[in-house]
Formats: structure tokens, sequence, C-alpha cells
């Protein structure tokens, strides 16, 4: 089926190539050009724009190797990427199968409204909320001390789980709209069939049911993990000074020390490497898929 | 292996009863069809056999083993969908050996049980397929293979040949039954095709908006139907409506029609009598004499439909259309337009109580 799939886009390509042209174009304006003008800037010593005297240089990627910072940062980055795409599984990939398997009609739709609501809503909003939930005498804190009968002290702000509530907040619906979609494919005659063979519930989950949405499970996952890898806004306002990431620190090039070329090399050694895992894990994921 | 009682079953949803006061006895080794129109409760009621949906009230038992809140895994039933419902993630091997994997079985008795169920539908071949690799009529049998791989106590099928081709569907119910017959097992077939219920089944149940109309072997259903609707759903019958004469009925223009010497009704009732076309005589010769065929009814021929084998005959008669098949012989070729005369025996007359 896929083999037909990619002779019949090949010989359609030519008709189709009109429809396709100002998709190319919008990427080649907006993407390409911008971004070539960064991979430019990160071989510069100065921003052109400055008016100072500038040279080529390597000592932009240089200055990732010099420090061991960077690679620090780094590492904490991928790991947090790992830990909110985990969480973002646990919670988002139930929350899916309950959506696509069990409700069905009006209290679908109301619940998949509450899904994607954080989807709609802007992105600074979404994390300023937050704050008021998590920080001491905020609205958790408040909340449990008003029904538990001990006092306790919850602050969460300013905290590494804090970064981590206020991304699996902002990308679980990635993860949920794709594994909704792989879930509603599967025909529920599979299960019944699993189950008529003798199966539990969980033996269909495991055998059927989670390997025929993997597809659904790798494309939320990878929404997730690149931005999250290179995500400020949530560790800058919600971790304070924990909130030191990889992201944040190609911010402060951009916004805060004006040091561009360096902020564009730091990004590419981002993207490289995100690409790297990518390639790596792609044909251990497809196999599972 | 195990006979099945399905007794005083109901289900409703919502307000509607899809099944109502529903009493089977599915006998242990035999082939029943469940036949019955589209939204009779079919499926409904082979799934609460499977153990899929469970009856509001009735019991349910498997092997004499009483099972209304058993849950589907633990029935050990086998049960074949109608879009076959392969695992799309496995190999046509896998798919068979899920059953006995689930439960633990060890690796090298799977593999040989495996072999085993694909040879019986003769597909030993194409374990290492995917099913998306296969036709509509070897998934059929990867399905049926699969479902009978872990011996299960009773196989369930539902319209299991409804998307076949016409060919293929009857080289499938050949194969079904020489399988069933092979290992002896207790088998419900739903289907909604009358052919294939008469041709396979040995006993046949017809299922009407959630009520059983009736059940026994198809000679027995097919000769003696006990309603309207019984008779026209399984075969063709012309029907015609009257009062009882005792042993037969009294058409409002005052003809009479004899049914069997069995027939018993109380006189005066309403009353129907249905006829096969295929045991109606016709013929042009008005003023002859047919002692065994007592039945006689005067006709116009409206059309002749030619079939090769038999030509059907639509007869005007009184405002109603008459449906006569006669073999072909290479005589007595019929003009639309003709005067005719039908004659038939009592004995080929059912009487029908009608309220
Ligand atoms: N899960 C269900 N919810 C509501 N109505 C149902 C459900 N299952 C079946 N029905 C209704 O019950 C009736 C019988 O359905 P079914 O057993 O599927 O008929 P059949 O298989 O004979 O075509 C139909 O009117 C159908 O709409
Ligand atoms: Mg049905």
């Amino acid at each position: 089926m896929a083999a037909q799939g990619a002779t019949a886009s090949r010989s359609g390509l030519r008709s189709a190539l009109p429809l396709l042209a100002p998709a190319y174009l919008w990427l080649t304006v907006a993407i390409f050009l911008p971004l070539s003008a960064m991979v430019f800037f990160s071989f510069m010593t100065e921003l052109p724009l400055s008016g100072k005297p500038w040279a080529f240089t390597l000592g932009n990627y240089a200055a990732f190797f010099s420090q061991s910072l960077y690679l620090t940062l780094l590492l904490a980055s991928l790991r947090l990427g790992l830990v909110v795409t985990l969480w973002c599984i646990v919670i988002g990939y139930p929350a899916a199968y309950v959506l696509a398997k069990v409700l069905k009609g009006r209290s679908r739709e109301a619940i998949f409204l509450l899904v994607i609501l954080p989807f709609w809503s802007n992105g600074l909003v979404r994390i300023f909320s937050w704050a008021m939930v998590l920080r001491e005498g905020g609205i958790l804190d408040t909340a449990l001390n008003a029904v538990l009968p001990f006092k306790i002290n919850i602050d969460l702000m300013y905290s590494y789980p804090a970064v981590i509530i206020g991304l699996v907040h902002s990308y679980v619906p990635y993860m949920v709209l794709t594994c909704y979609l792989t879930l509603q494919a599967i025909d529920d005659s599979l299960i019944e069939a699993g189950r008529s063979l003798g199966a539990s519930r969980l033996q269909v989950l495991k055998r059927v049911i989670i390997p025929l949405s993997m597809p659904g499970l790798v494309a939320g996952a990878a929404l997730i993990f690149v931005p999250v890898v290179g995500s400020f806004m949530e560790p800058r306002i919600l971790g304070g000074r924990t909130g030191t990431f990889y992201g944040t620190v190609i911010e402060d090039q951009f916004v805060a020390v004006f040091n561009w070329p360096l902020g564009a090399a730091l990004s590419f050694i981002l993207l490289a490497v995100v690409l790297i895992i990518l390639a790596v894990a792609s044909p251990v994921l497809r196999r599972a898929a | 292996m195990a006979g099945v009682q399905v007794s005083n079953v109901s289900r409703s949803f919502g307000a509607h009863k899809a099944l109502d006061d529903v009493s089977i006895d599915f006998a242990d080794g035999g082939f029943y069809a469940l036949l019955g129109p589209s939204g009779s409760g079919k499926t409904t009621l082979l799934r609460q056999v499977a153990g899929f949906d469970f009856p509001d009230s009735g019991r349910i038992s498997i092997g004499g083993e009483s099972v209304e809140r058993v849950p589907v895994e633990k029935r050990r039933i086998g049960m074949v969908f109608q879009n076959y419902a392969l695992f799309p993630n496995m190999s046509v091997a896998d798919n068979v050996a899920f059953g006995l994997s689930v439960r633990g079985e060890a690796k090298a008795v799977i593999a040989s049980e495996v072999q085993r169920a694909l040879d019986l539908v003769q597909l030993g071949k194409l374990g290492g397929r995917r099913p998306h690799q296969l036709s509509g009529g070897q998934r059929q049998r990867v399905a049926l293979a699969r479902a009978i791989v872990t011996k299960p106590r009773v196989l369930l099928l539902d319209e299991p040949l409804g998307a076949l081709d016409k060919a293929l569907r009857v080289d499938m119910q050949i194969e079904l039954k020489r399988i069933q017959r092979e290992i002896g097992i207790t088998t419900i077939f739903v289907t909604h095709d009358q052919e294939e219920a008469l041709t396979m089944s040995d006993r046949i149940g017809i299922l009407r908006d959630g009520r059983l109309v009736q059940e026994g072997p198809p000679e027995e259903i097919y000769d003696q139907p006990k309603s309207e609707f019984a008779a026209t759903f399984l075969g063709d019958a012309n029907i015609f409506r009257g009062e009882s004469t005792g042993n037969g009925i009294k058409l409002p223009d005052g003809t009479a029609i004899a049914a069997g010497a069995g027939a018993k009704l109380a006189a005066g009732a309403k009353a129907s009598c249905a006829v096969r076309p295929e045991r109606i005589r016709i013929a042009t010769d008005v003023e002859a004499q047919d002692a065994a065929n007592a039945n006689m009814l005067k006709g116009q021929v409206s059309k002749r439909i030619f079939a090769g084998n038999n030509s059907t005959y639509f007869v005007e008669r009184g405002g109603q259309t008459l449906k006569v098949i006669v073999q072909n012989t290479g005589i007595d070729r019929l003009a639309e337009g003709q005067d005719v005369v039908l004659r038939w025996a009592p004995e080929s007359t059912v009487l029908i109580a009608t309220s």
C-alpha cells in the first residue's frame, strides 16, 4: 500500500506542481531566507548591522566546545525534553484512549475541547496563570491549606517541577491529538477479536492497541521533544534561577547580550543534535510502529 | 465442545427491544443458522453468547455452565467477524498464534498448532504474509483458523461470507462446512442470506424484531412455515388470505383452497395459505381433471422469466400476482397473456393462523 502510494505520488507530481508552488514559495521566503541569514551570522565575529568591522570565524562554534557550561545545559535541556515527553505520554495517551474508545457523542466533544483549550490560549497567559497557581500563597497553596487540617507550604514556583508542569500543560495536546487520531482508526472489532481469543484487556492493550497506535505516539513525541529542548519561555518564567537551560541561553544571546552570531551558532548545534537523535531513533521507532 | 442454551434472553437498548424473550437450544456439534432481516437482533444475540454484551434478563449456558456474567475472554469461544478483524500489525501466523500465545503456551506447541490450523484452511504456506497481502477469501480463512486454533467450545460467525463475491462465497460455504464437520464444533452462524442458511445448517432459527419466529431443521421450516413471515423470508411463497374452513381457507370471492391432512384451525377465523411456487402445476387445459392436485385457480400469464433450467411465470388472478416456477422440460412453454389454470395438491398447502 505504501509503495503504491509512493509511485502514485511520483507520477502525479507534475500535475501537482502548480498546487505545490505557493507552499514552496512560502517556505523559501519565510524559512529558508532567514535561516540562511542565520547560518551566515553564525560564522561572523560581529553583527554586520552594528556598523563595527566584522570577519568570518569558527569561533562561535568553538565557544560551545571550549566552555563545558554549554554542553551541561544542552544535556539538561535534552533531559527536560525527555521528561516532558514521557509525562505527555503518561497523561496524553490514556486521555486519547478514553476520548477515542470510551466516550461517545456530546461528552467526547466537551472533553476534547478541554484538552485542546491550552492550544488556543496565549502562551504567556498560560504560563503566568501557572505562576499564580504554583507560587507560595498562590491558588494551589491556599486551596490545599483550606482543605488540609495541618499547615503545609506549597511553593513550587521557580523550581524544576514548575517548569515541567508548565511545559507538559503546553505540549500535552499534541500527544492527545496524534494518539487520538491513530486510536480512532483502530477498529473496535480488533479489540473484540483479541478478547474473544482469550486476551485480557491489558493483553489487548499491550499486543494490539499500543503497537497499532505507535505512529501516533512517535509523531506526538517528535512534535513535543524538539520544541521542548529549545524552550525558553516556561523555564524562564516558571523556573527562575533554576530555569537556566540551553534555550534560555540562546534567547539571552539574541535579546540581552546581543551576540547574535553566538546565539545562531548555538541554535544550529542544537538543531544538529536533535536531527542526529531523530535519525538514530527513527529506524528503531519505525520497527516498533 | 459443548452445546449452548439460551433461555428467555431479553436485551433492550433504551426503549428498543433488540432481543425479546429468546430461547434457543444449540445442540452440541450442530451447525445452527440464525436468519433474519437486518436489525432483527442476530448480532445482538450472538454477542450475548460471545460475552461482548450481557442480557437484561434470561440465562445463557455453554456446556451446562452458566455464563451470563462471565466475560468474553473466559468463555472459551471462537469468533469470526464480518470484516475479518485480523490484526494488521502481525503476520498471518502471529494472528493465528495470538490466542495460544496470550494463554502462555510453549513456543513449539504454538508453532505446530498454528501450522495445523493453517493447513486445515489450506493456507499452510502463507504464514509469513501480512493480512493486507491476502485476498478477501484468504483473510476469511485466516480468521477462521485463528478462531478454531484455541479449540473453543463454540464457534460464532457473524455474516462471515457477507463481504465475498458470489462464486467465492459458495466455495467458502463448502469449505466452512467441511471444517466444521472435521472438528465437530458447535457452530452458530449469523446470516441474512436464506440460501446460505438452507444449504449449510442442520437447524435454522428465524428472528424478527428481536423475537424468535420459528426454529427447526431447514426442511421443516421450508415445508411447514408457521407464519407468513417465515414462509416468505425463507424461500418464496404465494400467500392466499381468507377465512378458515377448518382444514383450508375460503378466499373472499368464495373459492376454496384445501390444505394438507394435518391442518386444523378453528373455522371462521382469519387464516392464510402458503404455497411454494415450484409446487404449482401450470396448464392450459381448463377442463381436465386432476384428483391429486385438487386446488385449482384460473388466471392469465402476465410475465415469464426464463432462467435456463427453469422458468418463472407471473400469473394474474383476482388482483393478486402469483408466482409459479416450472422446470425446463422443453415442453409447455406458455406465452405472456395466455389464459392458464393453476393446480396444486392440498399437501403442498400450508395453513397459517393470522391475527
Ligand atoms: N449498542 C447498541 N446500542 C443501541 N442500539 C443497538 C445496539 N446494538 C444493536 N442495537 C439495535 O438493536 C437492533 C438489532 O441490532 P442487530 O442485532 O445488530 O441486528 P442484526 O444483526 O440482525 O442486523 C437494531 O435495531 C439496532 O439498531
Ligand atoms: Mg448484524
